[in-house]
Formats: C-alpha cells, structure tokens, sequence
C-alpha cells in the first residue's frame, strides 16, 4: 500500500544539523542558478521547491515549512526580476500543505513521495498562475503538456534528491 | 480567546505570512514605475540574495573555464594548423569585403551629415562573464560578473558580437542582472532591415522574442534581418538582434507578431559586452580603422591596376600638383586647327562680352581682333570635364545619361601620388564627415 495513514508516533519526526537546514537551500538556489545557464532545459526544474517539499514532509510542522517555504521563495524571486513575494507565497502555501499532509500519509515511502512532489508541483504552477495572471496582470499562458513534463520531471528527480537528503536527517522519537 | 490561537495556530501563521506578502506585493507593483530598478527594502534583500548566490557561482564558473581553458589550450589542438590556414584565406576575403564596404561608409557618412542625422557610436564596453540565471521559466535574466563598481548602470546595454542579448537592470557592487530581450516584460525598438518596418521586440510566454503589433505585410519574408532602430534610447542604432522566422497572426485583431531568431544565442551565453558609453562623434579608433581600410583600398588597387607606376622609372617632370610647368608657363591644352575661313560661328571668333554693344552687328575687324587674342594668348581649359566634385550639391542638377559619367573620386590613390600628395585631391578625412553636433 503506498499510502497509508499513519501518525507522528508511528514515524518518527526527523531533523537535521543546522549547518544543513542552510547549506541545502542556498546549494539549490545557486544550482539552480547556475545549471540553468550551461543546461537547455533545465529550468523544468524547480530544486527550491523539491527542497521545501522535502522539509516540510519530514519536519510535518506546519508552521515552521511555512516559514521555509517563504524564506526559500524570496530567495528565489531574488534572482529574478520579479516583485518579492510571487514565489515567497507559493512556496509558504506549498510547504504548509506538504507538512499538513505529512501528518497524515507515510512520506518515507517513494510511490507517495513521486505522487505528492508531482502535485505539489502543478500546485505551486496554479499558485503562480493565479498569482502573476489574475493578481499582477502579467503575460502568462497555460500549456497543460507542459506543465505535466514539468510535474514528472520534478517528482522523478524529487525522489531521487530526497534519497540523497535522507543520508543527512537524524530520527528523533 | 487562548485556545482559538492554539487550535488554529498553523492556519493563522499562514494567513498572516501571506497577508504580509500580498501587501508587500501590493507596494511594489504600485510604483511609477514597475519596469525601473528597486529602491530600498526590496533591493536590499535582492542584494542579499544576489550576494549569497553569486560567489559560489563565479568560482564554479572560473573553475570550469580553467578546465575548459586547460583543454583547449593544451590538450585539443589536433587541427589547428588547417585551422590556421583556413582563417588566413577567410581574412584575406574579409579585407577585400572591408574595402569595398568602407566607400560605402563613407557614403553612409557624408549622406546622413547632409540630412543632420544624429548617429550614436559606441564608445566603451566592459566585458562581463555570464555566471548564472534566474534560473526560471518565467524570468528571463542573466546574471553577470561586473556592477556598479566597475561602471555598470541600470539600462545600459548588453551585446555579444553576434547581437544584443537585454539590458542591465538592478545593478550591484560587483554583479549585475540583465533583462534579456526574450522577457516578457523587456522591449526594444527594432526595424527590419530591407522593408524598414520599425516595431517594439519583446518576449512572449515561452521566451520567444517577436515583433508585436504590425499590420500584415505581404513583403516581410523569412530570414529579413532585425536591426535596433535606436527609437527606444537604450540600444545604438543598428545593431544585430536577429532574423525573422515566420509571421504569427494574433488571436485577436487583424495584426501580426513577427517572430525572432535571436542573433545572439541567448542559450549558451558566456561572455557579453556592457555598453558603458556612447556618443554623436565617430570615436578616434574607428576614424583611425576608417583611414587603415581606406589606405589598404589604396594599397589593394594599386596592386591591380595596371597603371601602376614603375618605382625605376625617372621621376615625373610635370606633377599634377604643380602650378606651373618647367619653363614657367601653365600647361596648355590642345588647341583646334585653326579654320579655313572663319564666320560668326567659328569658335573662338567671338568677340569678349565687354565689348559688345547691343543691337551692334559684330564686324570682320572685331572678329579677326578677338581670334588674333584668343590665338595670341590660349587659356587654361575649363575644369568642367577633369575637377572632381567634392562636394554633393543639395538638389543636383539632372544630366543626360551620356554626361553622368563620374568623376574620378580616387585621384590620389595611385602610387605617384602618394608620392607627392595634393590635399586638393585627397578625400576628406572622416573626421570632416561626422555628423553635426546638436542636429536632431
């Protein structure tokens, strides 16, 4: 079963060394940053946001994936060119729903971490859609394919990095 | 009241997060203008952010090249000798290129002087490393290694050789970001080079930079090349932006958009120029480039014209800049035999205008007494046919097909006179060419 619910007793709430909680925001920024520039395409990805996935799942605080989320968001809309705040909101929305459901579902599992990242994913496009389209009256368009590569590309790597991330948490019961 | 916080403390910390952020959004769209730079709070966190990110960057990116550099220089030259070869050939058919295209420069020059044309030259550019990106779909901006301490302003232009990439936009102390022409929200003022259809360059939705907004013209075909036609104050007239793909019709109206291929490849990008100054006189390197191509014309000609002088012959006795000749007297032209029996039409058998009387018939004596002086004391022939025109009238006088032949513009430009140059004869000096200042 790939999702079951389960509770914070059940599964152990993890938690990282400080040095992480920064170093691993700041590494997706400038990866992002970077590997945008010498790889076409890459921008499908969105590591900030596979980042706050991931802490809020684990953490399963509401409030302080909340407050990573922002933090993360602004962080990101400062490389861009964009009012501060577009992705701080998305982000903030975003990690607060992954921790409020990983309350409830067994995020250690990779099918349930594939399926949340991939709608987190389309989460954060309508986010931004509602956000850029309808609240700031900028240019945008939805192309449904798109945004579908977009989603599995995101949760197929999402998987993986959070594997990766799973090497650093420490379990606290 | 206690327990409503507690029962409902992650709902409202996220409410309030984000009431904060919408209001914050609200202060920064409702500024004159949203296009312009950040002020204050807003810049300062972007400051920030950029401070963070970049450092790691720039020694990501300098240890890439360093790698690259290290293959390049030393690892992978297999071909560099044909290489070699083949770039010597390519230059020596760009030099015969140049010159042909300096006459119209030239040309270019002295017509757009004559208009009052207002022409902006580059004067410097700083060149920048290209060391990261938005790293977005919907933000279009590149990040650079140079700022504000190294003489980067906001809305100052950025080129590659191939074309213009955006412009600067939040300059800091050591980087930059630059708007690329593919945003959405960027624009630049662009003319298609055959039609002369002028028209606002921006991004749409995927990134694909387009002429918007043109009515439909049957005469725009693909491959036109796209130039920057100066209107909008930030890019110098002419620059490359690119070609013309295919004509969009909109969804709404009756116009077209005029899709793009970027000149410069906005995908790959390295290094890029930042253009730091420009001005309305022609900078002393290009006036100094300007005079080489104009001599190497001289150089290449003379090698291929047949008249060229022979360094062994003896020295000519009677050059062209000398007002007189050896024995002190002007060079005369060959005179008409003389006629038979003269009349009222033979040439040179009319007496000077300041001796007519009107309604007085010319006599024989008259006509004899004026032939006698004009034969006694020939004239220099009038310079109509040999004096090269120097200078373009404005409303030139229409010529018969057999008289428009033109003049000689080169006189000086063969080997003997270069010898003995005449400043008569030289073409003016580019300098002479440049437009005037203040024109509009």
């Amino acid at each position: 079963m790939v999702l079951m619910a389960s509770s914070r007793h059940e599964v152990g709430a993890k938690s990282f060394p400080l040095v992480i909680y920064i170093v691993v925001p700041l590494l997706a920024l400038g990866l992002q940053s970077l590997l945008s520039l010498h790889l076409t395409r890459f921008d499908l990805l969105d590591l900030p946001l596979l980042v706050t996935i991931y802490y809020a799942i684990t953490q399963r605080e509401p409030v302080s994936a909340t407050l990573v989320g922002t933090v993360i968001g602004i962080a990101q809309d400062g490389l861009t060119h964009h009012a501060l705040g577009i992705f701080g909101i998305s982000k903030a929305v975003i990690g607060y729903m992954a921790a409020s459901l990983g309350v409830r579902v067994d995020t250690e599992n990779h099918g349930a971490r594939l399926l949340l990242t991939f709608g987190f994913t389309l989460a954060q496009t309508f986010v931004l859609w509602m956000l850029e389209r309808h609240m700031l009256g900028q240019p945008w368009a939805w192309h449904g394919l798109h945004e579908l590569v977009r989603a599995a590309t995101n949760a197929v790597v999402g998987v993986i990095l959070f594997a990766l991330l799973d090497l650093t948490r420490r379990t606290e019961y | 009241m206690e327990s409503f916080f507690s029962r409902y403390r992650n709902a409202l910390v996220l409410i309030a997060v984000l009431v904060a952020q919408v209001i914050g959004l609200a202060v920064q769209v409702r500024q004159p203008d949203p296009d312009a730079p950040d002020k204050g709070g807003v810049r300062l966190i972007r400051s920030w952010v950029v401070g963070i990110v970049t450092p790691p960057e720039m020694l990501l990116h300098g240890t890439g090249k360093g790698i690259r550099g290290l293959w390049s220089n030393y690892i992978d030259l297999i071909h560099v000798r044909r290489e070699n070869k083949d770039l010597k050939s390519e230059l020596d058919r760009l030099r015969l290129e140049e010159d042909s295209m300096a006459e119209n420069a030239r040309q270019g020059q002295r017509l757009q002087a004559l208009l009052g044309f207002k022409e902006k030259y580059v004067y410097q550019t700083v060149a920048a490393q290209v060391i990261g990106t938005s790293g977005t779909e919907q933000s279009h901006v590149l990040l650079i290694d140079k700022g504000s301490q190294d003489g980067i302003k906001p809305d100052m232009p950025v080129i590659t050789p191939d074309g213009i990439v955006g412009k600067t936009r939040d300059v800091f102390r050591h980087t930059s970001q630059v708007l690329e022409i593919s945003d959405a929200t960027s624009g630049a003022g662009v003319i298609l080079e055959t039609t002369r259809i002028r028209g606002v360059l921006r991004g749409d939705t995927w990134g694909q930079p387009e002429i918007v907004s043109l009515s439909p013209d049957d005469r725009i075909q693909r491959g036109e090349p796209v130039l920057t036609s100066g209107g909008d104050a930030i890019y110098p007239r002419g620059l490359a932006v690119g070609i013309v793909e295919r004509v969009v019709p909109q969804p709404e109206g009756t116009l077209v958009n005029v899709q793009v291929k970027p000149a410069a490849n906005l995908s790959r990008l390295e290094e890029v120029l930042v253009i730091t100054s420009t001005g309305e006189a022609m900078p002393d390197e290009m006036q100094q480039d300007l005079t080489d191509t104009q001599q190497k014309a001289s150089d290449i000609l003379a090698e291929k014209l047949p008249s060229r002088a022979d360094p062994n012959a003896p020295a000519d006795q009677q050059p062209d800049d000398a007002p007189t000749g050896p024995d002190g007297e002007v060079a005369r032209p060959v005179q008409p035999p003389k006629a038979l029996h003269p009349d009222h039409f033979t040439p040179s058998d009319t007496p000077p205008a300041a001796e007519l009387v009107p309604g007085q018939r010319i006599t024989n004596a008259q006509s004899s007494a004026a032939a006698g002086s004009e034969s006694g004391a020939p004239q220099p022939p009038k310079p109509e046919t040999t004096t090269p025109q120097t200078s373009t009238p404005a409303r030139p006088a229409p010529k018969p097909p057999g008289a428009a032949a033109k003049p000689k513009s080169k006189p000086a430009t063969t080997p003997g006179n270069q010898q003995n140059p005449a400043p008569a004869q030289q073409p003016p000096p580019p300098a002479q060419t440049t437009p005037p200042q203040g024109a509009a």
